[in-house]
């Protein structure tokens, strides 16, 4: 039975769950596939997560090796294929937790960089899993910064081999997935050296396990790097390479090659390996930062209307704590905010569907703006619902801290992205570089890229709001928006420009203003994601059921925003002093507002509780039935522990002596 | 061991410090001595073989648990062997045994043994004391049950006094009253106090403590009518066994209440305890230990963040130039300067609230507790407010370390997951926030009404002669220095009284809308909140600032001065909104300010290293491989992955279960 806390608030929606789940599917269609998808998965017990938070490294390793053997198995029997409908439902079915997710970017890499030999060669086996791949690029003491990257690769003329080495310790390679105790073959990112000269960066593939026996082959030393936040079940891996020998033709040689002779030849543009770059950045949005947002919003959300802490008003029963304004000020406008990276998601898929378009007739012109969208956008959208999914683990309070909640693995998760497919803050100084670049072409009246036209607009004027309700005006809030992006994007362009003038260099000028660029990247990324907002729910139009609330969220994102970050809309005096009150005024009346639906709003995201994972947010609501059930599985409760005997007994009777 | 040289990016830092870090530990010991002192515990403990074991991050939940209690019953029979009582010298001893992590015996010796002391008749203590004290019991405190937390109104255990046997019977009547979270419940302990709603007569008198037997003494198996276990595994506190405890009408002897205070006769006539205002002494007292916790969780992160940032290169600053360390780019500053100098101002801010306490517990013994309501308010904001911003700032530093700060080795995850909960427990933050905000709006209301206000609410008598007028910015703005630490304490003064005065308005325009006293009181929280963080924002720039001049030595006093400007620039930085709206400052000095943050940090980069290097961590206290005082990472990184569980065997077993047969059969 439902908690009956639960069940009230479900009754006074004000809009149709269904539909606003199924709009935000994309369409019935889509929602059906999902479900079917999520129901095969989650009805096959190899693929259950049930004792994931009691399970060691080992085991977690293990079970996802395990899983993703047997989803070969499982889409075969289904008739699911990597082309088909379902295929981006099964990831997200499995809550990522399964193996080989490197395997994926080994064939991937190989498909773009590798010759049509190549990839008649190495596709079919690893398509066949007769081979496991990985793929090793960033070393210990090397990151985002590729051309630091220490491994050589030396052409060794007489028997037309590359010989790799891991010169120093700083070379080791470090992190790659899968690459721990799985893979057998790996692509090896290393400086080429042809007749001693460099050439720098470039693909080797390197078999580094025996194909019978699973042993280390000569001259490699792998194996896991130990314990993490998360990712148990990944053996992201360590690899060091002594005198190892490749043939010629396993440099992935699609855009260069050395000749037998040692001649060097490039061909081709490499700037599709930016496109590469940016798919993978916008992918991770949705898998890896959204819909964990959305998990960990759910969970927060129907838990805070069945836990019940004080008394709001004497003689009455203890308040639901999503009664709390304080609450509500937490929760609502994470929620808000997993609404607007949903749509930032699908506005990105397009401008990347167009921008693949391009590239497809050879017109390369729109990569430097997918490029900067793209980096800006992962580093402030992870930022973001990093922070957000933490807010969400604290607001349970004690409960939260339990994984039995899910929550901590959420947010161990989510907080990776930050840091892989680039760090944020060299992504947004990329972003900012970007915006810095067309600032100061649409000010000498070149054209830019069309997003970024508002560079062009004159900053000047006062925001004309003149009551707290103006301020739920889409255009008033995106004005505001608009402008301090510009203010901040032109006053650091200014402050570069009189630094360089002063006859600073321009490399320190540019790091003398990097904390004021990536400021100014991360303006630009949250008013396109206010704009979008405004504009998705205008296009609502036609669905006047989750119109109305669309738009509440939408004024309550962006009322968030500016009451948050007061200071940058105060500081020119664009937003005045008394508006600055009228804004949290009417941003707290929002939150009352949404608090009606909240629960409806994460029920549309429509997770199953075996997605979920978690004690506190099951749809069912109980919460401490639950958690009482579910400690009772943990090994500290089954096992007898040794330490009883070991330690307490002693400690308990022979103490005395020896005091 | 390999001895090691010392990473030569680091012995440049360290010889380029313009002042000695031995100076500046002493000050955050409280003197030379007490730096002596604290090194010779620690050389106790780390030279101890007993002590020594494999690295945690290797070992599973059960096999963490038995190290901790392995080394918790070594640490009471050593402590007792050195005659070490001091509880200062303890908190030491502890954490060099349990390098900084919780143990199963914390509440044993935190709470039930000083709970006994308060709280038991001189009979109770005879009773139970000196085997609690030789451990043949050993207990926890369970108060929080699984439905209620901070609110202890709420709990539902019941204790209902049955006068024909002269016994208390105890009962968990619903699931939600079950006791939930308490340490050492789960597997350790043998007795418990329980707190529970006292029944007699067929009244209910509010919460009391009961000593409740859980285990049988010998074989440590739970007692009838006792469900006992542990509560799963959590985001961190590993080594803990956190526990869960069910009660169907368990009796225990009516002398097991604990009757210093309140009383239940024979008959069930219940006595009335004299003043409850004792008990805010131990709120005070342990809320000053979190505070001095979030000081010491921050540093801890800095030292690892800032020392691997010296060693690490990364990209190009200057075209055809090596690799520059990070701690050379601008936003890496930006990241971990104001945390550097966050961690100092938390030091100072704990070190106030515990000489504070001191004083005023003198006072209570001698029966004058009239500082203790300012005190018990300012502790709950502060307790919120420093625990908060460390929480982030943990958070921060492991993110500067990119990649690797999300490996166990870097440390720092452990730091966070064993910090976080410091943001809930000893009072929910939001709930903290909310007494001040009561204590402040009080302190407005008195100064309303005419009357004056003494102690750090002092300000707000200001508010009854000089109204804040937001329209009149200039002449206000103009009087503010933005070189100077004094005249910027005082416009975080004029922030804080801004905001507690636009609180307590907005409170009375929802109490003259007719709304209840609580449903106003609820629809102003966010603003009452906002109130509380401004007030101790201001008395943590004040307690900082006012540290400067105790400090002699002018190298040190130099360096602090630029922390302490940086702490206090950056903050208005921050909140640069609060200071815009209430006219404090104007928009051409909150240019100057941000401006001024960015100097600051080229003028403490210098010092960075030596300023973490001050704070005296440990390696083995530390247990970071990026954080380490040799500065060696990489080599040590490779080191310990080989010691890593999944190393163990060359193939991996599910090579052979998995793998293999799927290539076979494809």
């Amino acid at each position: 039975s439902v908690n009956p806390d639960l069940a009230n608030e479900r009754q006074t929606a004000s809009f149709s769950v269904e539909k606003l789940t199924v709009w935000l599917d994309g369409g019935e269609e889509r929602t059906r596939i999902r479900r079917a998808v999520v129901e095969a998965i989650e009805s096959d017990p190899v693929f259950s997560r049930e004792n994931q938070y009691f399970q060691t490294q080992n085991e977690r390793y293990e079970a996802a090796v395990r899983k993703a053997v047997h989803l070969q198995k499982k889409m075969h029997e289904m008739g699911w294929t990597e082309n088909g409908p379902e295929f981006k439902y099964i990831y997200r079915a499995l809550s990522g937790d399964v193996a080989f997710l490197l395997h994926r970017i080994f064939m991937r890499s190989i498909s773009v960089l590798g010759s049509d030999k190549q990839i008649a060669k190495w596709i079919p086996l690893a398509a066949q899993y007769q081979l496991i791949g990985s793929y090793a690029q960033t070393e210990l003491g090397h990151g985002t910064y590729l051309q630091g990257l220490e491994t050589t690769a030396v052409f060794d003329i007489t028997t037309q081999e590359f010989i790799l080495n891991t010169p120093k310790i700083s070379a080791v390679k470090w992190w790659p997935g899968d690459m721990g105790r799985s893979a057998t073959h790996t692509v090896v990112f290393a400086q080429l050296y042809v007749h001693g000269k460099c050439y720098g960066m470039h693909p080797f593939i390197v078999q580094i396990r025996s194909l019978q026996d699973h042993s280390l082959c000569p001259g490699i030393i792998a194996g896991d790097i130990g314990p993490k936040m998360n990712f148990e079940h990944i053996d992201n891996g360590y690899l060091m390479l002594q005198n190892v020998r490749v043939p010629r033709e396993n440099m992935l040689n699609g855009f260069c090659e050395v000749q037998p002779d040692g001649t060097y030849i490039r061909r081709g543009s490499q700037q599709i390996n930016y496109f590469t770059m940016t798919t993978v950045r916008i992918s991770l949005i949705s898998d890896e930062v959204v819909i964990p947002l959305m998990k960990a919003c759910t969970i927060a959300i129907r838990y805070s209307v069945v836990r019940r802490q004080s008394k709001l008003k004497p003689g009455e029963e203890e308040a639901k704590i999503l009664d709390y304004q304080t609450q509500q000020d937490k929760l609502l406008p994470q929620l808000a905010a997993a609404y607007a990276f949903h749509f930032i998601n699908d506005y990105l898929q397009e401008l990347l569907d167009r921008g693949y378009r391009e590239i497809q007739r050879k017109n390369f012109d729109t990569l430097p703006e997918l490029h900067a969208f793209s980096s800006g956008f992962k580093a402030m959208v992870t930022q973001y619902c990093t922070s957000a999914v933490e807010i969400c683990l604290r607001a349970c309070g004690g409960h939260g801290y339990s994984l039995l909640s899910g929550l901590p693995s959420l947010y161990t998760k989510i907080l990776a992205s930050c840091i892989y497919e680039g760090e944020n803050t060299i992504l947004l100084l990329q972003t900012a570089r970007f915006l810095i670049k067309c600032f100061t072409a649409a000010s000498t009246g070149q054209p830019v890229p069309p997003s970024v036209t508002y560079l062009a607009v004159g900053e000047a004027g006062k925001c004309p709001a003149k009551n707290k309700l103006d301020f739920l005006c889409p255009d008033i809030y995106t004005k505001a928006y608009q402008h301090m992006a510009v203010r901040l994007i032109s006053s650091t362009a200014a402050k570069l420009q009189d630094l360089i003038q002063s006859g600073v260099k321009k490399y320190d000028a540019w790091n003398q203003c990097t904390v004021q660029l990536a400021q100014a990247a991360k303006a630009h990324c949250h008013y396109i994601t206010v704009k979008n907002f405004a504009a998705t729910v205008e296009k609502l139009q036609t669905k006047a059921g989750i119109q109305k609330i669309m738009k509440h969220l939408c004024d309550l994102f962006a009322l968030h925003g500016i009451f948050s970050n007061a200071g940058v809309f105060l500081h020119d005096g664009y937003i005045s002093g008394a508006q600055m009150d009228m804004v949290t005024a009417s941003y707290l009346d929002l939150l009352a507002v949404i608090r009606k639906d909240a629960v409806p709003l994460v029920d549309a995201f429509d997770f199953t509780d075996k997605t979920l994972n978690s004690a506190l947010g099951s749809y069912d609501g109980q919460v401490y039935q639950r958690l009482y059930e579910w400690a009772q599985k943990s090994p500290t409760n089954k096992q007898i522990s040794p330490a009883y005997e070991k330690y307490l007994k002693p400690l308990l009777h022979n103490m005395l002596s020896k005091l | 061991v390999m001895m090691m040289k010392m990473n030569e990016d680091l012995r440049r830092e360290r010889a380029a410090a313009t002042f000695q870090p031995e100076l500046l530990t002493h000050i955050l010991d409280g003197g030379a001595e007490r730096t002596r002192r604290r090194k010779e515990i620690e050389a106790l403990v780390i030279n101890d073989p007993d002590f020594q074991h494999e690295d945690l991050n290797f070992l599973s939940r059960s096999q963490r648990y038995e190290q901790a209690i392995r080394k918790s019953s070594l640490m009471v029979m050593k402590l007792r062997e050195y005659g070490i009582a001091d509880p200062e010298e303890i908190y030491w001893f502890k954490s060099f045994v349990h390098r900084g992590r919780p143990e199963p015996l914390d509440l044993h010796l935190g709470m039930f043994l000083p709970t006994l002391l308060t709280q038991a008749t001189p009979e109770q203590q005879d009773r139970f004391f000196m085997p609690a004290w030789n451990l043949e019991i050993i207990g926890t405190y369970a108060q929080t049950e699984m439905g209620h937390g901070t609110h202890l109104r709420g709990l539902e255990t019941t204790a209902t006094y049955d006068p024909a046997t002269q016994e208390f019977i105890l009962n968990s009547p619903t699931v939600t009253s079950i006791k939930w979270w308490p340490g050492g419940l789960g597997k350790t302990s043998n007795h418990a106090i329980v707190l529970a709603q006292l029944y007699t007569q067929g009244q209910c008198k509010g919460l009391h403590a009961f000593i409740v037997p859980i285990r049988q003494l010998g074989t440590h198996e739970p007692l009838p009518g006792i469900t006992v276990g542990d509560i799963g595994p959590k985001f961190g506190y590993d080594e803990m066994d956190n526990g869960y405890l069910k009660m169907e009408n368990f009796r225990i002897p009516r002398e097991n209440m604990l009757m210093k205070y309140a009383q239940v006769e024979p008959d069930g006539t219940y006595v009335k305890p004299l003043s409850d205002k004792l008990t805010y002494g131990t709120m005070v007292f342990i809320r000053s230990l979190i505070v001095g916790d979030s000081a010491r969780s921050l540093s801890r992160a800095c030292t690892i963040a800032i020392r691997y940032s010296a060693v690490r290169h990364q990209s190009e600053l200057k075209p055809g130039e090596p690799e520059p360390q990070i701690l050379d780019y601008q936003t890496q500053q930006y990241k971990l300067f104001p945390l550097l100098a966050t961690a100092y101002a938390f030091h100072f801010v704990g070190a106030y609230i515990k000489d504070t306490y001191r004083r005023i517990s003198g006072d209570i013994n001698e029966g004058d507790l009239s500082e203790l309501p300012e005190l018990h308010a300012l502790t709950a904001g502060l307790k919120a407010f420093t625990s908060w911003t460390a929480n982030a700032g943990i958070e921060e530093c492991r993110m500067a370390c990119g990649g690797h700060g999300y490996s166990r080795c870097s440390g720092i995850p452990d730091i966070y997951v064993t910090f976080t909960p410091s943001c809930t427990y000893e009072g929910e933050n939001t709930v903290m926030m909310l007494q001040t905000a009561r204590f402040l709006v009080k302190s407005y209301t008195q100064v309303s009404s005419g009357q004056r206000v003494t102690g750090m609410v002092s300000y707000l008598n200001d508010l009854s002669t000089q109204r804040i007028q937001p329209q009149h910015v200039a002449a206000r703005a103009a009087t503010v220095r933005i070189n100077d630490p004094v005249s910027l304490v005082e416009a975080y003064k004029a922030r804080a009284a801004r905001l507690v005065e636009a609180a307590a308005k907005n409170l009375q325009a929802e109490l003259n809308h007719r709304k209840s006293k609580e449903d106003a009181w609820n629809r102003t929280s966010v603003d009452l909140v906002r109130a509380s963080e401004a007030h101790c924002h201001y008395v943590i720039a004040k307690l900082f600032t006012a540290k400067l001049s105790e400090i002699s030595n002018a190298a040190v006093r130099a360096v602090m001065t630029d922390l302490c400007l940086l702490y206090v620039l950056y903050g208005i930085s921050k909140n640069m909104g609060d200071f815009l709206q209430a006219g404090i400052l104007a928009d051409a000095q909150i240019t100057q300010v941000n401006q001024h943050v960015k100097e600051l940090l080229a003028v403490i980069r210098p010092n960075a290293v030596a300023l973490v290097d001050s704070f005296d961590f440990h390696d083995v206290h530390l247990g970071s491989v990026l954080g380490r005082y040799d500065g060696n990472v990489y080599e040590n990184m490779f080191e310990w992955a080989k010691k890593s569980p999944l190393n163990k065997t060359e193939v991996h077993e599910s090579f052979h279960k998995h793998l293999k047969p799927m290539q076979a059969k494809l």
